[in-house]
C-alpha cells in the first residue's frame, strides 16, 4: 500500500513538474507571438493609412475582421440603460461593419481589472469600458497594455493621461435643456423640481441644462418659474427617491426630473401616485408609467459606440483624447414617446431649438459659472 | 407646516414598513437561536417573487403571499445548514445573501426578456385613504398622510408575533430553544422543529417585508430595490433588544431619521452629504444614549446537539 502511494505521490510530482514546463514554454511561445504580431501590425497599420485616402468602401471592406469588446459595470448587459445601450451599437458595428463583437459582464466592482485583462488577452483591436465606474480600473489596465486601444464611455480622461484610451462623454445638458424647456412650457403650478444621484461635473450638466430650459421657456412665456433642487446621494434607494420627489409634488411642483438612476424610479412612482408629471433620463421611460411620464431626456450610447469604434478602427489617433457626443452627432436627445403628452406645437419649437443648439446659437450651459454667464445673456 | 408633518409621518412610515416586517423575522429566528444574517438575500428574492408574481397574475396579494413563501422557501435552505447540518450559520447567512439577489435577478432575465428589472405592475398594493373612499377635496392637506396598506399590516404584525411569543405555548418554546435548548429539549419539545418553523416565519417575513418595497414602495423589481434594507432590519432587531414592538420602534426611528433627512435637504441649507448619513448617526446615538444593555438570547447561533447540556 505505502509503495503504492509514494509511486502515486513521485507520478503527481512528475506530472507537475511536466505540467509547469509546459506551461513556461507555451507563455514564451506566447510571448514570441507577441513580438510578431506587433511586427505585422505595424505594416498593417502603415497599409491602413495607406487606404485612407482612396475612397471610403475599400476602408470599410478593412474594418471586417477587426475585433471590439465591450466591460459592463456592476448593471450587466440587459440593463435597461447604457451597457444595453452600447450593446446595441456594437451589434451594429457587426452587422453593418462586419466588425467580430463581443462582451464581457462585471458584477461588482472587483471584476474590472481582471475582465479588462482577459479583454487585452484576446487580443482585441479595441476595448470599452462602459461607465463611469469603470473608469479607474481602465486606467490603471491601459498603462498595463500601452500597445492596447481602449475606450471609457460617459467620463473624460485627464487631457493626454492616457495615451492609449479616448474617453466619450454626452452633452446631457443639451438633452436635459429640452426636457427643461418642455418643462417649462407645460408647468401650470409654476414649481418645477429635478432630484439628482450625486454631485458630479457629468450630473451638473443634467441640473444647469435643466435650469436654463426651464428659464428659457419662463422668458418666452413672461413669467418666473420657482426650481426646486435635491441631490438625494445614491443611486439606489429608491424610496429615498420617492420620499424628495412626493415632498416636492406636495409643495406645488408639478414637473420632476429624475437623474439618480435605477432610484430614480421611486420619483416616477411618486408621480403616478400623486398624478403629476414625472421625466425619465437615459432611456425612454415612459414604459414605467405611460400616463405620468411626459418626457425623457435621452443618452444614445450605441451611436457614440458605432462612430468611435468605426473611427477608431479606421486608423483614427484618438488616443489621449476626449469626444463629445451632443445633440449635433445625435450622441443626445429627446424621447420619441414625448409627442404622446406634449402638444405638437411645443414639440416644434423643441425642433426649432435643437436646431438653435446644433447651430451653436443657444450654448447650454454645463456648469454653474457657465449658467450664470447664460442666464446673464438671457435678461 | 402641517403638510410638512404629515409628509414627514408619511415618509417615516412608508421607509419603516418593509424594515419592521423583516425586523420582525429577525427576532423569531433569533428568538429560537438561529441566527440568521441572510434576511438581505431572502427579502431580494421575496421582492421579486412578489413582484413577478402580481405582474403575470394581476393580483398584487397573491404577489404578497407568494413573495413571502418564497422568502420562506430561502429560509429552509438555510435552516437545513444550520439546524440539520450544524453548520456555520454566519457563513450560510452570507450565502444566501447572494444567492437571493442572484437568483432574483436570473429569473427576471429569464421571464422578462433578459432585463435586470420586471416590467411597471398594472396594479399595486391598495393606499389606505384611498381604498377607504377618503375625499381629499374636502381635507387636501391630509393628501401627504396617505400611506400603503403594508403600513397597517405591519404594526398589526408586531401585535401578533408580540402575542404569539409572550402568551401561547408555542412562542415560550419558542424562546426556550434559545436561551436553553438542553431544558426544552428535556421537556419533551423538539428543539429542531420548533428552530426550523422559526426560521422558515422570519423567511416569510422578510419576503413580506421584500413584497412591501415592490408592491407598494414602487411598483417593480429593480437590482438595486433591496440595498441593504435586510442589515438594518439586522441591526434593528438588535437595537430593540430582540423584542418585536421595540424592533419596530427601532425600524420607525430609523425611517423617521430618513424623513428628516429628506425633508430638512429640501428646506434647509445643510450640505446633503451629510443629511446622507444622519440616518446612521442618529441610529448609533440612539444605542448609545437611551438604549440599556442589550441582552441576546443565550443560546442564538449555536447549533443544538442533543445530550450535550
Amino acid at each position: 500500500m505505502k509503495k503504492f502511494l509514494s509511486l502515486l505521490l513521485a507520478c503527481l510530482f512528475l506530472a507537475t513538474f511536466v505540467a509547469c514546463n509546459k506551461e513556461q514554454k507555451t507563455d514564451e511561445s506566447e510571448a514570441g507571438n507577441e513580438v510578431t504580431e506587433d511586427v505585422v501590425t505595424q505594416p498593417e497599420q502603415e497599409a491602413a493609412e495607406e487606404a485612407e485616402t482612396p475612397a471610403t468602401a475599400e476602408e470599410e471592406l478593412d474594418l471586417a475582421g477587426k475585433t471590439a469588446v465591450m466591460i459592463t459595470d456592476e448593471g450587466g448587459i440587459n440593463d435597461e440603460s447604457f451597457n444595453q445601450s452600447a450593446w446595441n451599437g456594437m451589434e451594429r458595428l457587426e452587422q453593418e461593419l462586419g466588425i467580430k463583437v463581443s462582451f464581457i459582464e462585471s458584477h461588482k466592482d472587483a471584476e474590472y481589472i481582471p475582465n479588462l485583462e482577459l479583454a487585452v488577452d484576446q487580443g482585441n483591436d479595441l476595448v470599452w469600458g462602459i461607465g463611469f465606474l469603470v473608469k479607474t480600473a481602465l486606467t490603471e489596465v491601459a498603462h498595463d497594455y500601452p500597445e492596447q486601444l481602449f475606450g471609457l464611455i460617459d467620463d473624460v480622461f485627464e487631457e493626454g493621461e492616457v495615451p492609449n484610451a479616448v474617453g466619450v462623454e454626452f452633452a446631457a445638458e443639451q438633452s436635459s435643456f429640452l426636457v427643461g424647456y418642455i418643462a417649462g412650457m407645460m408647468t401650470k403650478t409654476d414649481k418645477i423640481g429635478i432630484v439628482i444621484g450625486a454631485e458630479f461635473p457629468t450630473m451638473f450638466r443634467f441640473r444647469y441644462g435643466f435650469e436654463a430650459g426651464i428659464n428659457y421657456a419662463a422668458k418666452e412665456l413672461g413669467k418666473e418659474i420657482e426650481f426646486l433642487y435635491n441631490n438625494i446621494e445614491t443611486f439606489s434607494d429608491t424610496a429615498k427617491a420617492k420620499a424628495t420627489a412626493q415632498q416636492m409634488y406636495h409643495s406645488g411642483a408639478d414637473i420632476v426630473f429624475q437623474c439618480a438612476g435605477l432610484a430614480g424610479s421611486g420619483v416616477i412612482e411618486a408621480a403616478k401616485e400623486l398624478d403629476q408629471w414625472a421625466i425619465g433620463v437615459d432611456l425612454d421611460q415612459n414604459s414605467l408609467a405611460p400616463d405620468n411620464v411626459l418626457t425623457s431626456a435621452l443618452k444614445n450610447v450605441d451611436v457614440a459606440i458605432f462612430e468611435i469604434s468605426k473611427r477608431i478602427l479606421s486608423g483614427e489617433e484618438l488616443g489621449g483624447q476626449n469626444v463629445l457626443f451632443g445633440i449635433k452627432d445625435n450622441g443626445v436627445g429627446i424621447a420619441p414617446s414625448s409627442d404622446k403628452h406634449v402638444p405638437a406645437e411645443i414639440l416644434e419649437k423643441v425642433d426649432q431649438l435643437i436646431e438653435l443648439i446644433k447651430a451653436d446659437e443657444i450654448q447650454v450651459p454645463y456648469s454653474e459659472e457657465l449658467y450664470n454667464e447664460f442666464m446673464a445673456g438671457l435678461k | 407646516m402641517l403638510n410638512v408633518i404629515f409628509l414627514g409621518i408619511a415618509i417615516s412610515l412608508m421607509y419603516a414598513a418593509p424594515l419592521c416586517f423583516t425586523a420582525l423575522g429577525g427576532v423569531i429566528t433569533q428568538r429560537a437561536g438561529v441566527d440568521n444574517i441572510g434576511l438581505e438575500g431572502m427579502m431580494a428574492f421575496g421582492a421579486f417573487a412578489a413582484a413577478a408574481s402580481a405582474y403575470f397574475s394581476n393580483n398584487p396579494w397573491l404577489g404578497f403571499l407568494i413573495g413571502a413563501l418564497a422568502g420562506g422557501i430561502l429560509a429552509l435552505v438555510h435552516g437545513f445548514i444550520a439546524i440539520t447540518l450544524k453548520g456555520d450559520q454566519t457563513i450560510s447567512g452570507i450565502a444566501i445573501n447572494f444567492i437571493g439577489l442572484g437568483l432574483a435577478i436570473f429569473f427576471t432575465r429569464i421571464l422578462f426578456n433578459g432585463m435586470a428589472s420586471t416590467d411597471a405592475l398594472q396594479r399595486k398594493l391598495p393606499k389606505v385613504f384611498q381604498s377607504l373612499g377618503f375625499n381629499f377635496e374636502k381635507y387636501p392637506a391630509l393628501r401627504a398622510l396617505e400611506i400603503d396598506i403594508t403600513v397597517v399590516l405591519a404594526i398589526v404584525a408586531v401585535f401578533i408575533v408580540n402575542f404569539v411569543l409572550y402568551k401561547t405555548v408555542y412562542g415560550l418554546r419558542l424562546r426556550a430553544c434559545g436561551e436553553h435548548p438542553a431544558a426544552a429539549d428535556t421537556m419533551g419539545v423538539s428543539v429542531s422543529k420548533i428552530r426550523y418553523s422559526a426560521v422558515f416565519l422570519s423567511g416569510i417575513f422578510a419576503g413580506f417585508g421584500g413584497g412591501a418595497m415592490t408592491l407598494a414602495v414602487i411598483s417593480h423589481f429593480t437590482p438595486t430595490v433591496i440595498s441593504g434594507q435586510g442589515f438594518i432590519a439586522l441591526a434593528a432587531v438588535i437595537f430593540g433588544n430582540w423584542r418585536p414592538i421595540g424592533a419596530a420602534l427601532a425600524c420607525l426611528l430609523f425611517g423617521f431619521a430618513q424623513a428628516l433627512a429628506v425633508l430638512l435637504s429640501s428646506y434647509t441649507a445643510i450640505p446633503t452629504q451629510i443629511l446622507a448619513t444622519l440616518p446612521y448617526i442618529l441610529t448609533l446615538l440612539v444605542l448609545i444614549l437611551f438604549v440599556g444593555r442589550s441582552v441576546p438570547p443565550k443560546a442564538n447561533g449555536q447549533p443544538y446537539f442533543k445530550g450535550e447540556a
